[in-house]
């Protein structure tokens, strides 16, 4: 079938003004390529200067991840009949979120270095044994989700936080820390989640689930953060906006079934935190004059007496 | 069509001109409205960061509400929405859904996983249709560029959201956009992050966020941008300006939530629909669009 694919090109060697520029590249293809296939056919037929990053194209190294009409994916992954438009046509461009080398490569350093931050290995409990770990397999079941991560980059390339925020140790690295804080063979849950719990961790991702969406393996690394949020809570470090954000929203909505929007600010924000109540005056004092503010006095649900149970008994069962 | 009605929180709280809006669109639609009042906050994915049994609860029980007076639910905020999906799909596991039911059992409630939760946004789109809209538009909105902003929880994980099965979703607000006479501003931040989440943890980021995806729909000739989430709007109108001074540009784009942009081109007044509550003002949109103020 004819396609054609629109290339998002950088050549750094060209002077500043049109180093970014769009190639169109026109093929004709077998229907059930890739978009890996079509790349690697302009690369051997037509245009031996198209730059990218590819290996196994069976979806397992992770090599290929790039752009594919706007958002990440493995491009030995995405069947061309799946991501035509109606001019089959598709567009391709680098990862986001990170510096482009050339054309479809981009330098992952920091990717690396996000991950080794978290410190990727498991630290043990006690002396080391004598012979392998024993754990049984209920134990390590939940994670065959996190583990399936070929570390391919496509959740960190469409990571909100990231665009405006490159502090934020992102999707792959949390995914990754959860995957070391919930194994039971790892002696320094503690130390880990006190780590991931300042600025840059847990508490920066934005729930946008752009990576869940865009990961080729089902890894859902948003849901892995809200994992260690969890966990965190569970573990003490509540001494945070975001926690105390989460726990304020918990004990709002279990006290009057809807959400009090006014105290969940204020206890989020910290009652004696002067600085921070002060800054958001301004926009108060707008709101109020625009009449665009909660009513002054919050009402609970019809039956709020059933949430307030609920809510008991799970505490309960907990402990 | 007749639909239980889940306001939410936040469209009788921060956002009060959301929920007259709608009970108006809704009329002239004929949509009929049976207000869930007893069920709660859905947990909005906060709370279920540090209770997710909870909020699967809360969820369980307002589905359970819906199922007892045999209607579908409708949404009017876009977090609601994802929250409510994403908790459809875990409520499938039945031993995880007997063990939910154990807390309701006591107040006579019980899900049995056959609920129905749409966004007004699809309903109009899928239920009612395009043409019976278009049939509804006295007041085409001819020379208004509209920019829309979906907000995340409609539009990922796509799987949760049934995309797959409901293609349209993908462009729905593009095709109310265009139903209503306005012309759409297509932008890459469209379906991004508007930063609420973070507003209080990460306030620069957030405001980033704002900023970016507003100056962007800017540049690109929107009059307005048009979104199905009043949190989304919170942040995009309520910290525009602050957002606009972090990075140093002028932006001025009111933000209309869906049933509004919608109640313009069926010629509802600005008034009926406390357009005037915005903090970004809306009073040049709404001449441009010839609505009585």
């Amino acid at each position: 079938m004819q396609v054609t694919l629109k290339v998002k090109r950088y050549d750094p060697e060209l002077p500043e003004d049109q180093r970014n520029y769009y190639q169109d590249y026109d093929l004709d293809i077998s229907e059930n390529s890739t978009v890996l296939d079509c790349l690697i056919d302009i690369r051997e037929y037509q245009d031996e200067t198209l730059s990218l990053r590819c290996s196994c194209r069976g979806a397992i190294c992770g090599s290929c991840a790039m752009k594919v009409n706007g958002n990440a994916a493995l491009a030995c992954k995405a069947k061309i009949t799946n991501v035509i438009d109606s001019n089959n046509s598709i567009t391709v461009g680098p990862m986001g979120n990170h510096e482009i080398v050339k054309d479809l490569v981009v330098d992952i350093g920091d990717f690396w270095n996000k991950l080794r931050a978290i410190k990727p290995w498991i630290a043990p409990i006690g002396p080391e044994p004598e012979t392998e770990y024993i754990t049984p397999n209920e134990d390590m079941q939940h994670l065959t989700g996190i583990v399936g991560c070929i570390l391919c980059g496509a959740c960190v390339s469409d990571c909100t936080v990231l665009e405006v925020d490159k502090n934020f140790l992102g999707p792959a690295a949390l995914a990754k820390a959860y995957r070391f804080v919930a194994d039971p063979r790892d002696g320094e849950s503690n130390s880990r989640l006190e780590s991931y719990n300042e600025y840059g961790g847990i508490w920066d991702c934005t729930r946008c689930m752009a990576c869940i969406e865009v990961c080729p393996k089902g890894v859902a690394p948003m849901d892995r953060i809200m994992s260690l949020r969890e966990k965190s809570i569970e573990a003490g470090y509540t001494n945070t906006a975001g926690a105390r954000h989460s726990e304020a929203f918990e004990s709002l909505v279990a006290h009057s079934g809807n959400l009090n929007e006014t105290q969940l600010l204020i206890k989020t924000i910290g009652i004696f935190n002067f600085p921070k109540l002060i800054s958001l005056i301004p926009f108060a004092v707008r709101a109020a004059i625009n009449r665009k503010v909660p009513p002054l006095i919050h009402k609970n649900i019809p039956g709020v007496e059933n949430i307030r149970r609920i809510h008991k008994l799970i505490k309960s069962s907990k402990k | 069509m007749k639909y239980a009605f889940f306001p939410g929180c936040v469209s009788r709280g921060g956002c009060p001109e959301l929920y007259p809006s709608v009970l108006a669109v809704a009329d002239k639609l004929n949509i009929e409205l049976v207000e869930l009042s007893g069920a709660s906050c859905t947990g909005a994915g906060a709370l279920q960061e540090s209770n997710p049994l909870l909020g699967d609860t809360l969820n369980a029980r307002t589905f359970a509400m819906a199922e007892k007076i045999g209607l579908p639910i409708m949404t009017i905020c876009s977090t609601c929405q994802g929250v409510m999906s994403q908790a459809i799909v875990r409520l499938r596991d039945l031993n995880y859904r007997a063990k939910i039911n154990e807390l309701l059992a006591e107040e006579g409630l019980e899900y049995t996983g056959s609920v129905s939760v749409k966004h007004m946004l699809w309903i109009i789109v899928e239920d009612i249709g395009l043409e019976v809209l278009k049939s509804h538009v006295v007041n085409p909105l001819t020379d208004l560029y509209l920019a829309p902003f979906y907000g995340c929880y409609i539009v990922r994980p796509s799987a949760a959201l049934d995309y797959e099965e409901n293609p349209l979703r993908k462009e729905s607000l593009e095709l109310i956009i265009e139903a209503i006479g306005a012309t759409v501003v297509d932008f890459a931040g469209k379906t991004r992050c508007c930063g609420f989440p973070i507003l209080t943890i990460n306030e620069k980021a957030s405001l980033a966020m704002v900023g970016k995806h507003t100056l962007e729909a800017q540049e690109q000739g929107a009059d307005a941008m048009i979104t199905p989430c009043p949190l989304c709007h919170l942040n995009l109108d309520g910290f525009q300006s602050k957002a606009a001074k972090q990075i140093g540009q002028q932006i001025n784009l009111p933000i209309l939530h869906l049933p509004q942009a919608i109640g313009m081109a069926m010629g509802l007044n600005s008034n009926q629909m406390l357009m005037g509550r915005h903090l970004v003002s809306t009073y040049e949109v709404a001449m441009k669009a010839g609505v009585k103020i």
